[in-house]
């Protein structure tokens, strides 16, 4: 199919028009719905919410009731890492055969239960529900609180079944599940100044990155929910004093249950670029009001920036004025890199999320530039129909995005859980403007049929200016 | 930190450090040896000429399997589905689905849509050839043929998912045979990579014969750079030439576990066009392999190619000069059970013990499908059929072997015991390029060969104190 337009043609379906959305036209735009069937969305399901959420709690195990896709396709897949036990890059499923999704799969979940707690020695237990678990109708709570007592250790189940809702309620489903360890701990070691930091999942060790930040001022970090997470530390999270939520997708739930229950409160900040790094310090810094800590955080920001800040410039100057598209979870995250990208001289044209909610979309819509496009929820389809339109120099997003950008000539950088390099904090704005030029700046490039089509093209253009 | 434990295979470890002890844990599966079976169905459906595969059911499943495949071939995947909600859960997804697949037909205009069934909508019994029926009356019959492949994970596996759609897509399309083509073959791959399909069709060509693969995803999962988005990658098999399978001299139906069902694709051609089947295994090694050739040459009425007698004479003296380097060596070998058994085959030919034969499918006769192709008998060799890879640790770690054969899934345990693991099969995302690995026919088991025998000089090389130069 030649259509001469190079994005095929490619029509947004009328099933989602109001989640696409340009700066300046003024229409309304809408978000946080059910995806469109057959839309082929980037979403996974509601269990992979939650999946996501718990699943760097390192100390605990993660069992998925159901058939074996569910538990296999996310067997160690995250950059989550751990500074202790490995407990979590297992992937344990009761792998429910047809006998048990016609008769029940209790027997097979609490059998698998005993044996697994018994022989890793677990602090806790998690337990997802999928699909068929939601329908075959096994009681999983009952199960988990006769295990709980048989074992002696907290048993939970994770109410996830993929159907049940979007991604963003499985995110729901984790906080709920997380939070039934919440304020079972003792929280008399803990110092004046504390700190829980949430929606962090330690890709590649940002968690270990932060956390250094604060203890060099002077804040302890209770716990790092949920990356690099252990048990303990979220059972005694109710005895921090502020948090500092950053994934606020995956994490308001629990924040909000913390604020609600044990009165703290909850600043959303990100860790991401020099500007909102230094912003969510100083928050910090400030909500303690010691300026001796403030006097450490400015010092801190300083030396950092300082340190980083040249080898930053050299990369704008190379970077700057190319274009860049970004599809990443949440919207929070968007707005970031929004600012990062424009730290290296470059623009976003293109914006979307999984799982934006309407406030993290307002301060989004906020910072672009006139003419970008917002997308929620979008698909393969919309995604290079865009691209090509508006063509971008860059492409941000996860391992499924990256095949619209590479096919059609386009630099990449992975902005998701399965990344392996850390681009948080200061350091991390080094890596991210690495990681960028890395992609951008590759002679590659001017051998992709885009390229070579655009180059022709100036080389005629050339050619019959000189003929006049 | 607990040092040393993150170099560690994390079955192994309890959550303080110690070694695991005591009876392991038996119900449930640990680091499964095996994906499900949409995937394989999502694979077929990749090999037919403009089809978009889509799964009926929630959509989590669908986007991760195109997360999986993705990550494999670094190709874009697109799969639908139905997007369940809690609803569709309880009262049937009829609805979505029409919407769904109206969706499809809009956005990707598909020559054909390939459906699949997930457990979910298994589960719920959804009448999938009754929604299939009524959309194509609600629309006048004028959209794209809808295939139906029936993939409840929890009765079979990725493979299983894979053959399951092969057949059906010869029941929906193939017809009895018109006017036999004596130069025409039907091939009926395996799960193999895009690079062995690719060898396949080209061997045929050299007999002379015009080879129809069903699938063949070899350029839609490994295209080349586009200057225009196609919807659906460019690549695959045509319904037209499916229709037209029954014409062919022959079929050539790859897999020892499809050879012995009597309902394969392969036989289904059979019966209803009369066009030959030849059963054979995965052809790695040069027994496989031969079986492979003598076929071909059945079919074709012309004896071997000059040019692949030479490539066999090759492959002979290959074997030849790096025997020592592998002879007596003990290997474990996981993957697709047709996968395996053709390794186990090869291993045995070059003087490799394959003393862990495992599969995460589980399949009455393993032990006997690997005794047939291995030579030297089975009381060194565990034959494991419903394996995880947690099993296949615990067996491994006993036979202490030199190298391991498998997915990418097999790393923890290559670098738990320090040993080579030669990649080979699906999903192969820690290293690049296994879509285009060749593995197949004599020039694939050469070019196998190579790196099995590389991976073991370049662990002998590393474990040296000598830091040898010359081996
Ligand atoms: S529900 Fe079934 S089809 Fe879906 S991912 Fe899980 S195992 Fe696979
Ligand atoms: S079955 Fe449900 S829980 Fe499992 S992957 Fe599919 S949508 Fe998600």
């Amino acid at each position: 199919m030649n259509t001469g337009d190079p994005t095929g043609g490619i029509q947004v379906l009328s099933d989602r028009s109001d989640q696409v959305w340009t700066k300046g036209s003024g229409k309304a735009f809408v978000c946080d719905k059910k995806s469109a069937a057959g839309s082929v969305t980037q979403r996974a399901c509601a269990f992979c919410g939650s999946r996501v959420v718990l699943y760097p709690i390192a100390d605990a195990l993660h069992i998925v009731h159901g058939p074996i896709g569910c538990a296999v396709y996310n067997w160690d897949i995250r950059g989550a890492l751990s500074s202790g036990p490995q407990l979590h890059r297992n992937s344990f499923s009761t792998d429910l055969a047809e006998k048990e999704v016609v008769f029940g799969g209790e027997k097979k979940l609490k059998a698998s239960l005993i044996e697994l707690i018994d022989y890793y020695k677990p602090k806790a237990a998690f337990v997802y529900s999928t699909c068929i678990v939601g329908v075959i109708g096994d009681d999983v709570e009952a199960i988990c609180k006769v295990v709980t007592k048989e074992t002696g250790i907290d048993v939970i189940p994770v109410d996830s079944p993929g159907f049940k809702g979007t991604k963003r309620s499985g995110y729901q489903a984790a906080c709920e599940a997380a939070y039934r360890l919440v304020g079972t701990g003792s929280t008399e070691n803990l110092g004046k100044y504390t700190i829980n930091l949430m929606g962090e999942f330690n890709i590649a060790g940002e968690a270990w990155m932060i956390r250094r930040y604060f203890e060099q001022i002077g804040i302890e970090v209770v716990a790092t929910i949920t990356g690099d997470g252990r048990v303990d530390d979220l059972r005694r999270c109710h005895g921090a004093k502020l948090n500092l939520v950053q994934c606020s997708g995956s994490m308001t739930h629990l924040a909000k249950l913390l604020k609600d229950e044990h009165g703290i409160p909850m600043q959303r900040v990100s860790f991401f670029g020099f500007e909102d790094t230094a912003r969510a310090i100083y928050a910090a810094a400030e909500f303690f009001g010691d300026p001796e800590i403030m006097r450490k955080a400015q010092e801190l920001v300083r030396s950092e920036i300082a340190k980083f800040a040249p080898q930053i410039r050299d990369y704008k100057k190379k970077l700057k004025g190319k274009k860049a598209a970004l599809y990443v979870g949440g919207a929070f995250k968007a707005f970031s890199l929004v600012l990062a990208l424009r730290a290296l001289g470059m623009k976003t044209v293109l914006a979307g999320t999984q799982t934006g909610s309407a406030e993290d979309y307002e301060q989004l819509k906020e910072i672009c530039d006139e003419g970008t496009v917002i997308v929620d929820d979008s698909n393969p389809l919309e995604l290079a129909k865009f691209v090509i339109e508006k063509d971008v120099d860059l492409f941000i997003g996860g391992v499924k995005e990256r095949p619209v950008a590479y096919k059609l000539g386009v630099a990449f950088c992975d902005h998701n859980h399965e990344r392996k390099i850390p681009l948080a904090g200061f350091e991390g704005m080094l890596s991210f403007a690495e990681e960028v030029a890395a992609s951008v700046l590759s002679p590659v490039w001017k051998f992709v049929p885009r390229r070579e089509a655009l180059a022709v093209a100036a080389f005629e253009e050339a050619r019959k200016g000189e003929g006049k | 930190m607990i040092s040393g434990m993150e170099h560690k295979n994390p079955d192994l470890f309890t959550v303080s450090g110690v070694r695991v002890q005591g009876a392991p844990p038996e119900a449930a599966t640990r680091n499964a040896c095996k994906l499900c079976s949409p995937l394989g169905a999502a694979m077929v459906f990749n090999g037919i000429r403009g089809c978009l595969p889509f799964l009926h059911g929630s959509q989590g499943c669908a986007t991760y399997i195109r997360r999986y495949m993705i990550s494999h071939f670094r190709e874009p995947v697109d799969i639908a589905s139905s997007s369940f909600t809690e609803d569709d859960a309880i009262f049937g997804g009829a609805r979505n689905f029409e919407n769904g697949v109206e969706n499809v037909i809009a956005q990707y205009s598909p020559e054909c849509v390939g459906v699949a069934t997930t457990c979910l909508s298994e589960t719920i019994g959804e009448n999938m050839i009754g929604m299939i029926k009524d959309f194509q009356k609600n629309h006048a019959d004028k959209g794209p043929p809808l295939i139906h492949v029936s993939t409840p994970a929890y009765t079979g596996t990725h493979s299983d998912g894979y053959y399951a759609a092969i057949r059906e897509v010869v029941a929906a399309f193939a017809e009895p045979c018109k006017e036999r083509d004596v130069t025409r073959v039907n091939i009926l791959p395996a799960m193999m990579s895009c690079e062995d399909l690719r060898h396949l069709r080209e061997l045929c060509t050299i007999y002379g014969l015009e080879a129809t693969v069903l699938p063949d995803y070899s350029t839609r999962l490994e295209g080349s750079s586009w200057g225009e988005y196609n919807r659906i990658p460019p690549g695959g098999t045509s319904i037209d030439e499916i229709k037209s399978m029954g014409d062919a001299a022959a079929t050539i139906e790859f897999g020892h576990l499809v050879a012995n069902r009597i309902d394969s694709a392969g036989m289904l051609l059979e019966k209803r066009s009369g066009s030959r089947r030849h059963a054979l295994g995965w052809p790695i090694g040069i027994k496989l392999s031969d079986q492979l050739f003598t076929s071909l040459a059945i079919v074709s009425g012309k004896r071997m190619p000059e040019s692949i007698a030479f490539d066999r004479g090759r492959v002979v003296d290959a074997y030849v000069d790096a025997h020592k380097y592998v002879s007596g060596k003990k290997a474990v070998v996981y993957g697709e059970p047709d996968l395996v058994i053709g390794l186990a085959s090869f291993l045995s030919e070059i003087g490799i013990r394959p003393v862990v034969c495992a599969t995460g499918s589980k399949g009455k006769g393993w032990k006997d499908l690997i005794a047939s192709e291995i030579e030297g008998g089975m009381e060194d060799v565990l034959a494991l059929s419903g394996a995880d890879h947690a099993k296949i640790a615990e067996a491994a770690r006993e036979v202490k072997p030199d190298l391991l054969l498998g997915s990418s899934k097999g790393y923890p345990l290559a670098r738990e015991l320090n040993v080579p693991l030669v990649r080979i099969g699906f999903p192969i995302h820690d290293r690049f390029g296994g879509q285009r690995q060749l593995s197949v026919g004599y020039r694939g088991t050469l070019a196998l060969f190579d790196r099995l025998v590389n991976a073991v000089m370049e662990s002998k090389q590393e474990d040296s104190k000598t830091g040898y130069s010359y081996l």
